[in-house]
């Protein structure tokens, strides 16, 4: 009995809360706005039973996404700027990584703090710091034309630059954590080996120390791939009117426009799209665990 | 290796510049005289006073502050108790229906969580406002909450707990005399997770709220939209000290608790 209720109200919370919502969501980009406010038609009804009811069900939210080319343009914009942004990162990551892994171990504790921190601290704050550098007047121009390297200030806020700044910035240490976990764990003496063995630096760094942090560099790259595809705030924030994801297209769509049957077949679209990294992430990390037992 | 290649050095010199110089800057210019935040004009902590005046932060503060605790302790109980369902619960009906929504919720868009929340409450005709955001936080915290936690119970010795039950404890007993103890550290990273996890959050809260209820991120959102502005600096410079206060003060307790008790181990070896 007493097993029962343990399994039960977590099940319960979960059911209400996340997959009975979701199931209206789904329902709704499948309706018609009556009137431009809810309910949606059709609605279900016990006398003419689920047959009519999904019969009168359409795609036409969904046809519409097809036309109008806003739509479209924004998922491939989307896509373009979180793969860019997560090859950025690993850039910007993996070299950060590394020189974690071959720092003194007294010192580790203290780097892996200091990747953490800023992870600590409110993704807004930190999304909202770049706006002051970033804008015309900002610290950056000044800093550049005050070098002697530029002479206007380059517009680099509200553009597509600032976004992946600000993305590479906000999901750094998601990228550094599992591969400096990778490469910590790499034994030294495997990099020695391929030396003795003729390999220069170099090679040794390419086939070996690479291939041997794979899973890490893999489960960075989806854990800054995935949320980046649905981001909003560093969109809004930092890009400009050229910048189109499709989170922000979601969020006017339904704060702005609200045409919410639209906004609704948006997000299952966006979901779609996400299904196949999100398999792929989590076969990583099962290979991952069967690979560390 | 002991020290560092050179290679190493300025490529760990430059990311944590790059990771902490914005933060240092936007630290330095709230305590900037002028108005305009790219222009230095004299020290000054008006913008702090200012701050302090201001009703409508205040309110959202502690509106955040309600939901946050409220949030995080409900889902630190559900997500704990999930967890031990999934590493100790065995088969039972749905449980990869369960296991798939606990993990779901970790990789969901937030926008499509917070539509989906917001057109059930508008389904059942519940009033948006404090109750609403911590229902949504809570949904989503418990399973980050589960996963901190199951990953503690999976690796600790499961013959505790049946020694437990063979010297006569009954389940219950067990849980709470030999379970939860050693989980303790687990639950309670899980609980401020789901906190600073429910203090962030903009775009679930902006969904579920109502005009009844403003959270300190959607009010920044909105100020911030209009540009930089020196009061917004001081604010921020105020949650990364609180944060940075709390996070090097744990890492401390952490650290002198594992010297402690490797002295204890060693005066055990002595012995």
């Amino acid at each position: 009995m007493r097993r029962f209720f343990l399994i039960a109200i977590p099940y319960a919370w979960l059911l209400a809360l996340f997959l009975v919502p979701f199931a209206i969501v789904f329902k709704i980009s499948l309706s018609d706005a009556a009137v431009a406010r809810p309910p949606y038609m059709p609605q279900f009804d016990w006398v003419t039973g689920i047959g009519a009811f999904l019969s009168d069900l359409d795609f036409e939210n969904f046809t519409w996404l097809t036309e109008d080319d806003l739509y479209w343009k924004a998922y491939l914009s989307s896509l373009r700027i979180a793969v860019v942004s997560t090859v950025l990162t690993l850039l910007v990551g993996y070299p950060m990584a590394y020189g974690m892994a071959r720092a003194p171990s007294e010192w580790r504790p203290t780097l892996m703090m200091l990747v953490i921190l800023p992870f600590w601290t409110s993704f807004l704050i930190r999304v909202y710091a770049w706006m002051g550098i970033l804008s015309n007047e900002g610290l950056l121009n000044q800093f550049l034309i005050w070098a002697g390297l530029i002479d206007t200030p380059l517009t680099i806020l509200n553009t597509n630059t600032a976004v992946y700044i600000g993305i590479v910035y906000t999901y750094l240490p998601f990228m550094i954590l599992p591969i400096y976990s990778a490469l910590e764990r790499l034994d030294g003496s495997l990099i020695e080996a391929a030396e003795d063995l003729g390999c220069s630096r170099m090679e040794a760094f390419w086939l070996v120390t690479i291939p041997l942090s794979r899973a890490g560099i893999i489960a960075g790259c989806f854990l800054v791939f995935i949320p980046t595809l649905g981001e909003f705030v560093i969109p809004s924030l930092l890009g400009g009117s050229d910048t189109l994801m499709i989170g922000k297209v979601l969020w006017e769509e339904f704060f702005s426009n609200r045409d919410w049957p639209v906004a609704s077949a948006v997000a299952v679209v966006l979901l779609l799209i996400l299904i196949v990294p999100i398999v792929l992430f989590q076969r990583n990390q099962q290979k991952q665990q069967e690979a560390d037992q | 290796m002991t020290r560092l290649s050179w290679f190493n050095t300025v490529s760990l010199t430059l990311g944590f510049a790059f990771l902490y110089i914005p933060m240092v800057i936007l630290i330095i210019f709230s305590f900037n005289e002028s108005k305009l935040v790219t222009v230095w004009a004299g020290f000054s902590v008006k913008w702090y006073g200012e701050l302090l005046q201001n009703e409508a932060f205040l309110n959202a503060a502690w509106v955040t502050l309600k939901v946050a605790v409220m949030s995080s302790t409900i889902a630190t109980v559900l997500g704990t108790m999930a967890a031990y369902v999934l590493v100790r619960g065995g088969r039972f009906l749905g449980r990869t229906l369960f296991s798939g929504m606990i993990y779901a919720p970790l990789v969901m868009p937030e926008v499509i969580t917070g539509l989906s929340l917001l057109l059930l409450f508008i389904g059942i005709g519940l009033d948006r406002g404090v109750m609403t955001i911590v229902l949504a936080h809570t949904t989503f915290s418990m399973c980050y909450v589960s996963v901190v936690v199951s990953s503690r119970l999976v690796t600790f010795d499961r013959s505790l707990e049946e020694a437990a039950l063979d010297l006569g404890c009954s389940a219950a007993e067990a849980f709470r005399l030999v379970t939860l103890p050693i989980i303790a550290p687990a639950v309670i990273s899980g609980w401020l997770l789901a906190f600073t996890l429910s203090l962030d959050d903009l775009v679930i809260a902006s969904f579920t709220s109502g005009p009844a209820a403003t959270t300190l991120p959607i009010k920044i959102f909105s100020a911030v939209r209009l540009g930089v502005s020196p009061e917004i600096n001081a604010l921020s410079t105020i949650m990364i000290a609180i944060v940075t206060l709390g996070v090097v003060t744990a890492s401390l307790v952490t650290k002198r608790q594992l010297v402690r008790q490797r002295r204890d181990e060693q005066n055990a070896e002595r012995s």
